[in-house]
Order: structure tokens, then sequence, then C-alpha cells
């Protein structure tokens, strides 16, 4: 083989390797990215039952209510609109009622939401970025209520996640 | 006083490295030697005046000074005094100052240490490296300060963010800029490698034991920070895919790739333009990856909002020094001769397998990590991408390499005999075989972990056979095993040692992820729970005092098959200068596998939130990573790649074996 075909040849078997790897990142990509709603969002959206998303805002004063088997339900707002909650597993740590909070899962046909993972962050100053955001289109933003928190170098997550139930 | 010694000496160490950034460069094109021997003095003094700052901030933590802002945000004077010091780095300010403390001390020692390098070369280098320590002292010095005071001063800190008070959080930041700041070696030679427009392999030996004191360091410090994780966080999950832990896992693998082409370099003089590449890709992404972490960018791309100044001043820095190296790499590569030739299927055809691969799934990691930002500033749109992404690209990627790596260090250079390497493996496919046959028969289906056991036990076992061949052990007498074993060089058994730790991580991998039990129930005192042959009884709760926090322990009786075979006590703590609480898992080790306790919340009625798991061979994935960071160790303790090491003499080289 000369310099040039063993340059093509190299060339085409990397093409292939990053052919396979733009196939399979579009794949992903379209199935297992969540996007992220707040309760105004889901209402004004209309995001039909069954399709994962992540739902964020503040945990409602007063809403939490603990049952039997670990089973939790709370309603997370955004000021404008409100969404229940349902949940069954251990919270994290830094779960309070009227703190920021991401639960990940899907509406269920009546319009309340069964999370099956639910993120605190680690800072309990921390406001998730997300909520703060959605928090201040709607205009309940307080600026003493989010203060980001700094983590260390290699954290590794910003959030964790309580494991599925 | 302090304080402001701590800032003047950094000051100092800015003026030192705009010196160095200049003169020598001067000095390399003119060639005037006294010019490119002002490196050799400016590059230590840096580096002690660096010390000196930082050893001002550390008295600052030590004796609580809460009069600098950082030391009252981050600290409390009932802290234990090891968390007091180790607060240093627990903030943006701190570990930046650590970053540049780091960074200059690796410049001193390539200041003193690379003797056998042509003169202009290094004295480039080292200009190129106080580039880098200039712009990282302006960016501290002008947005993150961390010797800024506050009147009147406070009299009690606002103590360290609970989950940070840990030794393994300790070591962990550490570890990992020594891994960052080490592929700055490599950056510098490759950018001055592009400005004199030659390199050869002396470059290469050059940088090797850099790049590899640098991955060992990286690798040890993201399987400490994977460690922490499990234990701290409280629910066993040793591996998020979280946009932190994957910054720090991109320049591992860029570094891996640069490590394995770097060898080629050095051997064949083949590869050159692509491992200057790596060199500079390895710590841009090292770079991006310090950034991302540390100026919240991962939080939401808004987080540059919330303080401009330093947003601005950070994507200045990624631009002007990726941007910049990678625009003089596009200028100045096409100068750099050609090297050798090689046949597809040879050594090096492999290593450029094994870099394609870890290049290709490195890009997947950077693409699910960046792609959010991305959207968020272009659309709006707020997405995440979770483990389910990089299982599903990252996976089948680094499959293929896995099963290639047995073959790699058994091709020989420039042409290789596949057909007989491939023969030559026959055991490892035996070992494989058994593997899966024995995983299928105990655990049954789905039959895909027990082909990752077969892979894994492939990638050991090829890991012994290179060495097996090396010495012929089965070949030729023991003796001769034995003097062909000691005449080795130890690169080929830190090359053994760490793909064999590659194996030992995988199975880890698999036994916890396919074979883990977990059970979440309520206990009251007294409730017994069944996980597998493990029995936990709940014995109570008792109520202790530490230093700045107060727990709550429950007592658990573990038995198995019956016996008693311990009592594990995991905790809250909670803490009140922070009015935060944090959960201490108890772990209890079996062999390689785990048993794992963390607590939940307590009811009104006395009843117990409790997780407990049952983590088989889990200790391997750590454990693997030791094994590669040990073989990285081999590596470079091996007598051709010590830095300023006399040449071996001719008769000891006659000894080694031919490869």
């Amino acid at each position: 083989m000369t310099r040039r075909q063993r340059r093509l040849a190299l060339i085409g078997v990397a093409g292939v390797v990053l052919a396979v790897a733009v196939a399979l990142v579009l794949n992903a990509l379209r199935d297992t990215i969540v996007f992220f709603n707040s309760p105004t969002d889901i209402v004004e959206k209309h995001v039909g039952p069954g399709t994962r998303i992540r739902l964020g805002g503040v945990v409602a004063a007063g809403s939490v209510v603990r049952s039997d088997n670990l089973n939790v339900t709370f309603q997370v707002t955004d000021g404008s609109n409100t969404i229940a909650v349902a949940y069954q597993g251990i919270l994290p740590d830094l779960f309070r009622e009227g703190q920021g909070v991401i639960a990940e899962g899907a509406l269920d046909a009546a319009g309340g939401f069964k999370a099956d993972t639910v993120l605190a962050k680690h800072d309990e100053k921390y406001m998730p970025k997300e909520v703060a955001d959605a928090l201040k289109k709607q205009g309940h933003w307080k600026e003493e209520s989010g203060r980001n928190g700094l983590v260390p170098a290699g954290t590794p997550p910003a959030a964790a996640p309580a494991p599925k139930s | 006083m302090i304080p402001e010694i701590g800032h003047f000496a950094l000051i100092l160490a800015l003026a030192l490295a705009l010196v160095q950034s200049l003169v020598p460069l001067i000095g390399a094109r003119r060639g005037d030697a006294s010019l490119m021997a002002v490196a050799d003095v400016t590059a230590p003094a840096q580096a002690g005046f660096t010390a000196l700052s930082f050893a001002c901030l550390v008295t600052c933590y030590v004796v609580s000074d809460f009069s600098v802002a950082v030391v009252f945000e981050n600290s409390h004077s009932a802290m234990p005094a090891i968390y007091r010091f180790t607060s240093v780095w627990g903030n943006h300010e701190g570990s930046m100052l650590l970053w540049v403390l780091i960074l200059s001390v690796f410049g001193a020692l390539v200041a003193l240490a690379a003797r056998n390098v042509p003169a202009s070369f290094k004295a480039t280098a080292l200009a190129v490296q106080a580039w880098i320590a200039a712009a990282f002292y302006l960016f501290i010095l002008t947005t993150s300060n961390p010797f800024a005071r506050l009147s009147p001063a406070p009299f009690e800190g606002r103590d360290l963010n609970p989950i940070l008070q840990d030794l393994g959080l300790a070591v962990h930041p550490p570890l990992l800029y020594l891994g960052y700041v080490g592929f700055s070696i490599a950056f510098s030679f490759a950018v001055a490698a592009l400005i004199e427009g030659r390199i050869n392999a002396a470059w290469a030996r050059f940088v090797r034991p850099w790049v590899l004191l640098a991955w060992m360091c990286l690798t040890l410090g993201i399987a400490m920070g994977s460690y922490w994780a499990y234990y701290e966080l409280g629910w066993g999950g040793w591996w998020f895919w979280d946009p932190v832990e994957n910054a720090s896992l991109m320049p591992w693998l860029v570094g891996t790739a640069l490590l394995h082409s770097a060898v080629v370099m050095e051997k064949r003089e083949a590869l050159k333009v692509w491992t200057i590449l790596l060199a500079i890709l390895a710590f841009s992404l090292s770079l991006i990856g310090t950034f991302l972490v540390r100026s919240g960018v991962l939080t939401s791309v808004h987080a540059f909002a919330t303080d401009p100044a330093r947003g601005v001043f950070i994507l200045a820095i990624l631009i002007l020094f990726i941007g910049g190296a990678l625009a003089l790499f596009a200028w100045r590569a096409p100068l750099l001769r050609q090297g050798g030739l090689f046949a597809p299927v040879s050594r090096e055809g492999a290593l450029v397998l094994n870099n394609l691969f870890i290049i290709t799934a490195c890009a997947t990691v950077f693409v699910g990590t960046l792609y959010p930002l991305a959207l968020e500033a272009f659309t709006g749109e707020k997405i995440s991408v979770g483990a389910p992404f990089f299982n599903i690209t990252f996976g089948p990627l680094f499959i293929p390499l896995l099963v290639a790596v047995p073959f790699g260090p058994l091709l020989a250079w420039k042409r290789a005999d596949l057909a007989g390497v491939a023969q030559r493996l026959s055991a490892a496919y035996v070992v494989a075989l058994l593997g899966i046959g024995a995983t299928f028969a105990l655990q049954g289906y789905p039959v895909l972990p027990a082909l990752g056991v077969g892979l894994a036990m492939f990638v050991m076992a090829g890991s012994v056979i290179d060495l097996v061949e090396r010495t012929s052990l089965l070949r030729a007498p023991l003796a001769t095993a034995w003097r062909r074993a000691r005449g080795l060089p130890r690169s080929n058994w830190g090359t053994a040692l760490a793909h064999f730790g590659l194996g030992v991580c995988l199975l880890g991998i698999i036994g916890e992820t396919q074979w883990g039990a977990e059970k979440i129930v309520t206990m009251k005192p007294h409730d017994k729970v069944a996980l597998r042959t493990y029995e936990f009884q709940y014995e109570g709760s008792t109520s202790r005092t530490g230093p700045n926090y107060r727990e709550t322990v429950a007592k658990f009786t573990v038995r198995h098959n019956r016996e008693v075979i311990g009592l594990m006590e995991p905790s809250r703590r909670a803490f009140p200068s922070r009015g935060s609480s944090t959960t201490e898992a108890a772990l209890m080790t079996r062999g390689l596998s785990q048993l794992y306790v963390s607590l939940g919340e307590q009811a009104d009625d006395g009843s117990l939130a409790v997780r407990i798991y049952h983590k088989p061979m889990v200790l391997l994935i750590w454990l693997g990573a030791v094994l590669m960071a040990m073989g990285g160790g081999l590596s470079l303790s091996d007598r051709r790649l010590r830095v300023g090491a006399p040449r071996p003499a001719k008769a000891r080289g006659a000894l080694q074996p031919a490869e």
C-alpha cells in the first residue's frame, strides 16, 4: 500500500466509526432527553400523559403528606399554577417545604404527576437554576430566595436523585 | 497582615509570569542563551511566591481569621483542624489558587528537570506555561481574590458545606487538579513544537512522563470522587454521568489516547501531528472541565449573568488558549515532517484504532454534556441529558475498544501478523468462554451480563498472556523466564497491569449494576428485614454530639445465615451552623462486595426510612482504577522515562528483550 492508500483506509475507518457515533448520538438524543417544565408550562403546553418530563418548582408549604410504604404526595408550584406530585421512596436530605425541587416522571391520565425520581440540590441555599428561571418568568422571584452554592471540583452530582422506587 | 502578604506574593508571581512569558521567547528566537535562561530562574521563583500565597491562605483558615471573606464563607471555628485546612480548596477562590500553585510547581519542575531538551525548545515551552499562569493569576486577582477582607470582621464563620467535610473529598480536588494541570506541560511543549516548527521522538520521550503522571492523578482523582459519591450521598450510586463528572472524564479519555499515541511517536516517530493535537485537546478539555465546574455554567448558562466579570474572563481564557492553540496548530502543523510508515495491521495501527474509539467516545460525552447548554443558550429550551443517553452512546463505542485491548500489546511494530496474535490469545478465549459459561450457569438469563463478564475476563487474560509471552514463561525453562521477567522494561509491566485493571473495573461495573439488590423500607425498633442471605435487625437509635454537628445513629445487627456478622451504624448528621443535614451511610465489606445501609427521614411514630443495598463485586470498580494508576506508576518508574536519568550502559541495554 502506498502512503496515500493507507491514509485513505484510515480516513475510511475513522469515517465509519464517526458515522456510527453520530447515529448513536442522534438516536439517543431523540429517545433519552427529558424536557424541563414548570407547572405553568405543563398547563400551557398541554403536555400529554405518559411523556417523560422534569417538573420543577417550589414545594408548596403545608402540602407534603406522608402515608404508609414511603408513599408521599406534595404540590409543586411556580406561584401561578400548581401540580400535585405522587412519589414512593425516600426523599433527598434537602427536600423541604418552600424550597426548590425537581421531580422526574410523567403525568397520569388524571392530570397528577407521578414521579419516579426527586432531585434536590446539595446546598440548602441553592435554588435549582431552572426553577429560579421559571419563578422569575412568573414574577414570583425574590433575589434572596436563591443563592448559587458553590460545589467543589468534580463533585459528582449537582443533584442527587433519590433512587427509583 | 497575613492575607495582605498572600495577596502581594500573588501579584509578584504574576509579575514574574509576565516576564517569563516574553523574555525566554525572545531569547529562543534570537538564540540568546542568557535570555532563555531567565525562565530557569523565574519559574521556580514564581512557584515560591505562589506557594507563599497559598500558605498565607491556609494560615487564615487554620487560625480562623473570619475577616477574610472566603474563610468566613467556608469555615467555622468548631470545625476539626483537618477540615479547616481542606476547606481552603472547598470553594471557587481557594481552588483556583490551588490550581495555579500546582501549575507553577510543575513549571518549576520543568525548569529544573529538563536537561535533555534543546534550550530554545525548553525556553519556548516555559514561556507558554507562563502565559497560562499569567492568565490565571490575573483571573484570580481581578475576579476571585481569595484575600478580600470583610469589615467589620464577623465573629463566626458560616461553616463548610457538610457534605464536603469528608476526607475522601478533601484529597479529591488536589488529585484532579494534579491531573488537569499535568496536561498543561504536554500542552506547552506541543505549542512550543508548533512555534519551533520541529518535533521528534525526543519530544514524546520528554512529555510522556508528565502525561503519565497527570493521567495517574486524574485516574485516582476520578475514582476517589466516585467512591465519595457512593458513600456520602447515601444512595449507593457511583457514577451519575453528571456534567461535573463528565468534565473530568473527558480529559481523562483524551489523556489516555495521548498516552498511547505518544508511545507510537516515541518508538516509531509516527503520528506526530496527531499527538500534538491530542496534547492540545487534553489540556483544552482540562480547562473546560475546570471552568465548567468552577464557573457554575453547568447549572445554567445564565450563571454567567450572576457574575458577568468572571464569566467573560473565563470565556476569554478558553477562547484565547484553546482557539489560539488550535489556530496555531492549523497554521504550523503542515510544517512538521511526516513520520514512519506502518501497515494497518501493526502495533501502530492498533494504537490508532484505540485513539479513534477513545476520541469518538469522548466526543459523544462532549455532545451529551454541552448540548443542553447550547440548546438553552440558543433556544431557551431546557432539557436534561441523563445516564440513558451516555449508556447507549458511550457503551457501544467502548465495547469494540475493550475487545481490541488484548490484541494491541501482542502486535508487532510496523507490520504484524494478526492471525498469529489471534492464535496466541487462544487461552484468553477459553478464559472468556469459561467466564460466560460460569456466569450463565449461576445467574441464567439475561445473556448480556454474562457476555460482559466474558469480555472482562478476556481483557484480564489478555494482559496476563502479554506478560507470559514476553517472558516466554511456558516455552522456556523457568530460570530463563525469570531472567526475562527481570529484564522486562517496567513499562511493559505497567501496560499489562493497567489493562488488567481495566478488566477488573469492568467486572465490578457489571457485578454492581446487574446483580445488586436493594430494599427501601420503614422500620421500627426490633424490626427485621431480609435481603438475599442477609438479615438486618434495627435495634434503635441513639444521639451523639460531634464537634460541629449532632447525629442520630441507628444500630443494625446484621446476620448472615442466622449468624451475627456485625453491627452497622448509619447516621444522619445535622449541622446547626448551616441548618442542613447529611446522611452517613454504613458500609460492611464482605470480600469484594459490600453491604450498604443509609437512613432516610424519621416519621413521627418513631419509624425510620431505611435503604439497604447488597452490592456484589462493587469494590472491583475502584480497585480496577487503582490498578490502572499503579500500572501508570510502574511505567513512570521505567528507567527509559525517568527524567534526567542517565542512559543505561550498553551492556545492560543488550539484556533488554527485543520487542
